[in-house]
């Protein structure tokens, strides 16, 4: 039975992602999040969808290093991973980023700096046996800083860099490694952007990507794609110009 | 605030839509600064679903599984998991919903709230019919838990209650085990009411599922295609379906009109009198022959489309609907979706549930402003003479004397309406 690993399953996107997979075949899962209640909420889902599958709940601390090194050693006691999919993180609101480090710190925290130790500590585990697939989950955010969620951004971006690394360094070994760089999604994180009205991606969409480009072991995704098209604009555009722009 | 429709299309009134959340579900629903109403996929065709400039509490978001039993067939989950997924997951395991309408791209929470019918009333009786707990949260936070067994009162009040008496959160529901997902059915055509009445009688005994489309325009006799069908075991070497197609904009005006209409039901007919006969066919293009073409009600152009769903006792079913039909052939508005089908002799599960022993007739037509009203108006005074009732999941504009006189328990389902929700229909017809 396949073993994936799911760290902030309890987020809509992860859950779709889990569903697929349940419905796939029987599969042996390791939920990862921080409220046991939740994640019990997911794994009773995932079995009833799946009768053969099973599933463990692990929750923890997502900011302790120590916390994280351990639940990573807990999911492969007794089985290696065949995937690991990093899909915790919240949305800030820039504006308290700016008035209250606090938020700033946690944003930077959450989406940046724990989803990189949770894929260094899952990648070590993959390197030992030579074997695994770990897909991250970015931002189309991180590809540009704005002034709309630079706070976000530039966590994912960190995100994005470090996954590049990992890419590098698991080059041409059994170890892939893929980054998923998602638009704006209909999740409980995006709310604000859907009260004004924003036409998002449905999550089931954006999960079907998403397993789609593990199977085929893709480097970096865009979910839905037309974002590769139009954070390329983004990227390249001059400084003279993207600075006037009210995004 | 936000756009929202309901599938008929009428308007887009603009909503506080609040995306209700498991963690956050108190909070959100009590006390509202505005009434809200549930809102899950938008199916329902009129504004049963919708409260302008108030609040609209989607439900979507609420669609976890929390257990299936495979040996008693009992399913627990969350309001907002689509009638599809269910399918989707179970139908392999050999376990149906027992009762599904002519779309699976709805709630649990609206099904429950519509108390819907399918093809199999005489059989099955409606959704709610299976629904063998509730879990109902009022806005002023209480949470009502009822089953066939406790707090059976509000059980009733809750299927059909239009989403009046609270917000579902969670139900479960027994499923029926089938063999597979191919249904034996049969298409035969008819020329006649008498003859539908005959066809619709004599399949009962042996027939799971019956439905008709008729042709409106047909004149007098009432010429139509009559479908049955029953589960089988057989396993027929096919691909199960065929590709999911949208609708891909609204045309500026509706396709089907005085022009279209004749000749597409002209040819409908022929086509389908040409296939009469003996097949075996999936369950998903039998119960849900328009799931496959994505906002398929686009097609009644930018100014929506009402469909006006009527049962009648089956004493006077034949002389009203043969009376409906007049009046719709001399008003020259005309309907391409128009299906006739049977109820059987069943109590209805709901205090307010639509289905009642007899025949029903349910019709789209497009918006064609005063002129459609008029029609309505004619249809009206048919229905309330014969005993009739309309069906509120399809309505948008019937009048108040009609629903009550249709349904002679609202005044004890309203002892449990919860007031700090109310939608435009609410209003419409009760008050408040």
């Amino acid at each position: 039975m396949k073993h994936i690993v799911i760290v902030g399953a309890t987020s809509a996107m992860a859950h779709e992602c889990a569903r697929i997979w349940a419905e796939q075949e029987a599969t042996h899962f390791s939920l990862v999040g921080r409220s046991a209640e939740r994640l019990q909420r997911v794994a009773d889902d995932l079995k009833a969808r799946s009768p053969g599958s099973d599933v463990t709940i692990l929750a923890t601390d997502f900011l302790s290093p120590e916390a994280i090194q351990a639940t990573v050693d807990e999911t492969t006691s007794n089985r290696r991973i065949d995937i690991a999919l990093i899909a915790h993180g919240s949305l800030p609101d820039q504006n308290n980023c700016q008035i209250d480090l606090n938020v700033c710190a946690d944003s930077l925290a959450v989406n940046g700096l724990s989803p990189a130790l949770f894929a260094e500590a899952l990648a070590g585990k993959m390197e030992d046996v030579n074997y695994g697939s770990l897909a991250i989950i970015g931002s189309v955010a991180g590809d540009r800083g704005r002034k709309s969620n630079y706070s976000y951004g530039a966590a994912k971006g960190l995100v994005e860099r470090y996954t590049q690394g990992l890419q590098h360094r698991f080059a041409g070994t059994g170890v892939t490694v893929t980054l998923i760089k998602p638009g704006p999604t209909a999740t409980p994180m995006t709310k604000e952007m859907q009260l004004e009205g924003t036409n998002l991606a449905k999550p089931v969409d954006v999960a079907t990507a998403i397993v789609g480009a593990i199977h085929k072991n893709r480097l970096t995704i865009y979910a839905p794609e037309k974002w590769r098209i139009i954070m390329l604009v983004i990227k390249h555009m001059p400084s003279f110009i993207f600075n006037k722009l009210n995004i | 605030m936000t756009p929202l429709s309901s599938w008929g299309r009428l308007g887009a009134p603009l909503h506080y839509t609040v995306s209700l959340s498991r963690e956050k579900i108190s909070e959100q629903l009590s006390r509202p600064p505005l009434p809200g109403i549930a809102y899950g996929m938008g199916r329902s065709y009129g504004d049963i679903c919708l409260n302008p400039r108030g609040t609209a509490w989607q439900t979507t978001d609420l669609n976890n599984f929390i257990s299936f039993d495979d040996k008693s067939g009992i399913l627990h989950c969350e309001a907002g998991l689509l009638l599809r997924d269910i399918q989707n997951v179970l139908v392999p395991r050999g376990w149906m919903l027992p009762v599904t309408p002519g779309t699976q791209l709805i709630t649990v929470g609206g099904a429950i709230a519509n108390d819907v019918h399918g093809k199999n009333h005489h059989r099955f009786g409606t959704f709610g019919d299976h629904v063998q707990y509730l879990r109902l949260a009022r806005t002023d936070n209480q949470i009502i838990e009822c089953s066939t067994t406790k707090n059976t009162d509000w059980l009733a009040a809750t299927i059909g209650g239009m989403g009046l008496t609270g917000v579902v959160l969670e139900a479960k529901i027994k499923l029926r085990k089938v063999d597979g997902p191919w249904l034996e059915t049969e298409t035969i055509p008819y020329y006649s009411l008498e003859q539908f009445f005959e066809l619709a009688d004599s399949s009962e005994a042996g027939w799971e599922n019956t439905v008709s489309w008729i042709d409106c325009l047909g004149g007098r006799q009432g010429r139509g295609i009559f479908m049955r069908g029953n589960p089988t075991t057989a396993s027929p070497d096919l691909p199960p379906r065929s590709k999911q197609l949208t609708m891909p904009f609204v045309p500026p005006v509706s396709f089907f009109n005085k022009l279209s209409l004749k000749p597409f039901n002209t040819a409908y007919f022929h086509l389908q009198a040409r296939n009469a006969g003996r097949s075996i066919t999936h369950y998903q293009p039998f119960f849900y022959p328009l799931d496959n073409i994505l906002k398929w009600n686009r097609m009644y152009g930018p100014k929506g489309f009402y469909q006006y769903q009527s049962v009648i006792p089956r004493t006077n079913g034949l002389e009203a609907t043969r009376a409906m039909l007049d009046a719709i052939k001399h008003s020259g508005e005309g309907s391409f979706l128009a299906v006739l089908k049977t109820f059987g002799k069943r109590l209805a599960p709901g205090m307010m549930s639509f289905p009642m022993h007899g025949v029903t007739l349910a019709l789209d037509f497009p918006n064609n402003g005063p002129h459609t009203h008029q029609l309505f108006k004619q249809l009206d005074a048919i229905v309330q003479e014969a005993g009739g009732r309309i069906y509120p999941a399809k309505d948008a504009r019937m009048p108040r004397e009609l629903f009550e006189s249709g349904y002679p328990h609202l005044e004890e389902f309203l002892k449990y309406r919860d007031l700090g929700i109310s939608s435009s229909l609410s209003r419409r017809l009760i008050g408040s």
